[in-house]
């Protein structure tokens, strides 16, 4: 709203066509309003080439990739033979990976980003953290790579898992979801904090009952859109040792009844089995010379595209509704 | 402060432990990203150290060597080829992306209508959101053979599909992160400019883009560090080839894109080759906190602070 008017005013400054004068023409004055004129169609070209190159990658992947969607695409395993290779295993290792990261990195992001805008005080040890998550969210992905590497698995032994792959992930996100979490936390308004401190509700109480409720929005679509970084992440997965060639899925757990027959397994088999995820899949079959597993490749690309909107959309949808919500109870 | 005691006092004991011990659960997660970054450091350094008590791998020989064979019999550890290939590529890179990125953010805060606006910054948006190994191959498979046509003796892997692609990619950072700078520049500096007299042409380039210039320069400098830590578009498209060259047409080998060939492959556990990983990622995560410390002191340092 606030943007919406000072465009306005703007509109005002700078009228559409430059003034036509009534007498002779300047050719000084002339000479800048044509430089002005080339400049403006300069900067819309710069704006458009990122726009066209957008169109051209997407239609390129596209008009490649939609041959090979099928239903057998998704449910067959990765074979030698690029016709007949699937992305089973990487959807269903991928949705392995995302449900832990969010388990670890959900929490985890949302109590840091509490303490920082509720509780910390103005101190060395707050400013250290502040700078720190700045820094963390600009380390290159590899190197958290090398962090799960070293970390989870070989310090903590977990192999070359789910859960390894996970908890990096986790930290590699971590940032980003408590960066998102405190914008959304200092959207709400200080009259609730001030209203419920003045009821006599402590400041966890005032968190908990009045300012997580009405933050919750914002975190979840932060969370989501970390959640779509972390689906398309490659580099620190192909560190930790996530394989390229996995024929079966974490666990081998295929089906609702393979949970029912065995629910345990869903945390103590699967999160320590191998796996690889769509993005290593895809880095697998590009790199390969046959023409056929390109293919392939663009197709599970199609496929990675396809679930990134789909979370996009859901991130936009769910601010889009309670922030309509919002308005209404106001 | 005050209201702190007061409350300590009047509060139920086993709510008062409850407050505090929630407190100190949040203060834990806080601490916890210290960690993160210490544990980051002593990994390179402890591994990067292991690296170097090597026989025939000193520091020195590492920094000045012109070859890097880890993989073959005879064996050298000069990282100068990787990081000539890394420069290189990123160089390419923010050829692309500066400007583009910039004269985008120009148009995106000056020139374009609320309407065009609210379609494009999305857009640029799902640019950003497009994952590395999606432009990896569209290097690979459409930009390679597209400039072949164009440029003669490029090479199937090379590294200047992969930079202008990664060019592409950071463009929206760039593009975005010097919008924010742009954009808090204050309308009344636009306005004494054209009470001067001057057109919106003198006024973006004369005054708002040199008034939020720290904002822009910290903006390229974050671009910069993003483009030498850029891992699958180089891996797919630039090749794993370490040499020393100048050429972009040349297939070459970046620090990153070494990590990942030696963790695809199956060299042992605890050897040299295997250990030189920490040693270029410690170059590599060195470099990259080098430019976000001074981005971040740009900021801090050249911010023009309006009212």
């Amino acid at each position: 709203m606030a943007q919406q008017t000072s465009r306005n005013q703007q509109e005002e400054i700078f009228p559409g066509k430059p003034v036509k004068s009534l007498g002779e023409k300047n050719p000084n004055i002339e000479r800048s309003h044509t430089r002005g004129t080339v400049f403006k169609w300069i900067a819309i070209g710069a704006a458009g080439i990122a726009v066209v190159v957008l169109a051209v990658l997407l239609i390129d992947i596209f008009s490649d990739g939609t041959v090979r969607l099928s239903k057998d695409f998704l449910t067959e395993y990765p074979s030698r033979h690029p016709e007949e290779a699937g992305i089973k295993s990487a959807i269903y290792g991928s949705i392995w990976v995302m449900v832990f990261t969010v388990l670890f990195s959900l929490p985890l992001g949302v109590a840091t980003a509490f303490y920082l805008e509720e509780f910390a005080p103005k101190n060395k040890i707050t400013e250290t953290i502040n700078i720190n998550i700045a820094n963390l969210a600009a380390v290159p992905s590899i190197v958290y790579g090398i962090l799960g590497l070293a970390l989870f698995v070989r310090f903590f032994a977990l192999g070359r898992s789910v859960l390894a792959g996970a908890l990096t992930m986790g930290l590699l996100i971590l940032p980003i979801i408590i960066i998102a979490s405190r914008e959304a936390i200092r959207g709400v308004p200080s009259s609730i904090r001030e209203a419920s401190m003045g009821l006599g509700a402590t400041k966890w109480q005032t968190v908990r009952h009045h300012i997580l409720p009405q933050a919750f929005p914002g975190i979840l679509t932060g969370t989501i859109l970390a959640l779509s970084r972390a689906v398309g992440e490659t580099a620190p997965l192909i560190m930790i040792g996530a394989l390229t060639f996995v024929p079966f899925v974490p666990g081998n757990i295929e089906t609702f009844s393979d949970i029912i027959a065995d629910p345990l397994a869903l945390i103590t088999f699967a999160p320590m089995d191998g796996f690889t995820v769509l993005p290593i899949q895809i880095f697998n079959w590009v790199s390969r010379p046959q023409a056929a597993f390109h293919v392939a490749a663009a197709g599970a690309i199609v496929v990675l595209l396809i679930i990134l909107l789909s979370m996009n959309a859901l991130a936009i949808f769910l601010r889009y509704r309670f922030e309509k919500k919002g308005s209404q109870t106001r | 402060m005050n209201s702190q005691e007061t409350r300590k006092f009047r509060l139920p004991l086993r709510q008062y432990l409850a407050e505090k011990s929630i407190r100190g659960l949040l203060f834990g997660s806080g601490v916890l990203s210290i960690f993160v970054t210490i544990s980051i450091v002593v990994i390179l350094v402890v591994e990067s150290v292991k690296f170097f008590g090597y026989e025939d791998v000193t520091l020195l020989k590492f920094l000045t060597d012109t070859q890097w064979t880890p993989l073959f019999a005879d064996k050298h550890f000069g990282i100068m080829p990787l990081l000539v290939g890394t420069l290189m590529v990123a160089f390419i890179a923010l050829l692309v992306a500066l400007p583009l990125g910039l004269l985008s953010a120009i148009y995106l805060s000056e020139y374009a209508k609320p309407r065009i606006r609210s379609v494009l910054k999305p857009l640029l948006e799902i640019l950003a959101g497009i994952p590395t190994v999606v432009y990896g191959y569209f290097a690979l498979v459409t930009v390679t053979p597209f400039l072949k046509q164009i440029v003669p003796g490029l090479g199937v892997f090379n590294a200047l599909s992969a930079g202008l692609v990664m060019g592409i990619m950071i463009l929206p950072m760039v593009s975005s992160l010097s919008e924010d700078a742009i954009r808090v520049v204050p309308d009344s500096l636009r306005r004494a400019s054209v009470a001067l007299g001057a057109t919106k042409f003198e006024t973006t380039t004369r005054v708002v883009v040199p008034a939020s210039l720290s904002g822009v320069v910290s903006a390229f400098i974050l671009a910069a560090s993003r483009a030498i830590g850029e891992t699958m578009i180089v891996a797919i498209a630039a090749g794993m080839n370490p040499t020393l060259t100048f050429s972009p047409l040349r297939s070459i080998e970046t620090m990153t894109a070494y990590i990942v060939q030696v963790s695809l492959g199956d060299t042992p556990v605890g050897t040299l080759e295997y250990q030189s990983i920490f040693a270029v990622g410690m170059a590599l995560f060195v470099m990259t906190l080098f430019f976000n410390i001074i981005s971040h002191f740009v900021v801090k340092r050249y911010r023009e602070v309006y009212q």
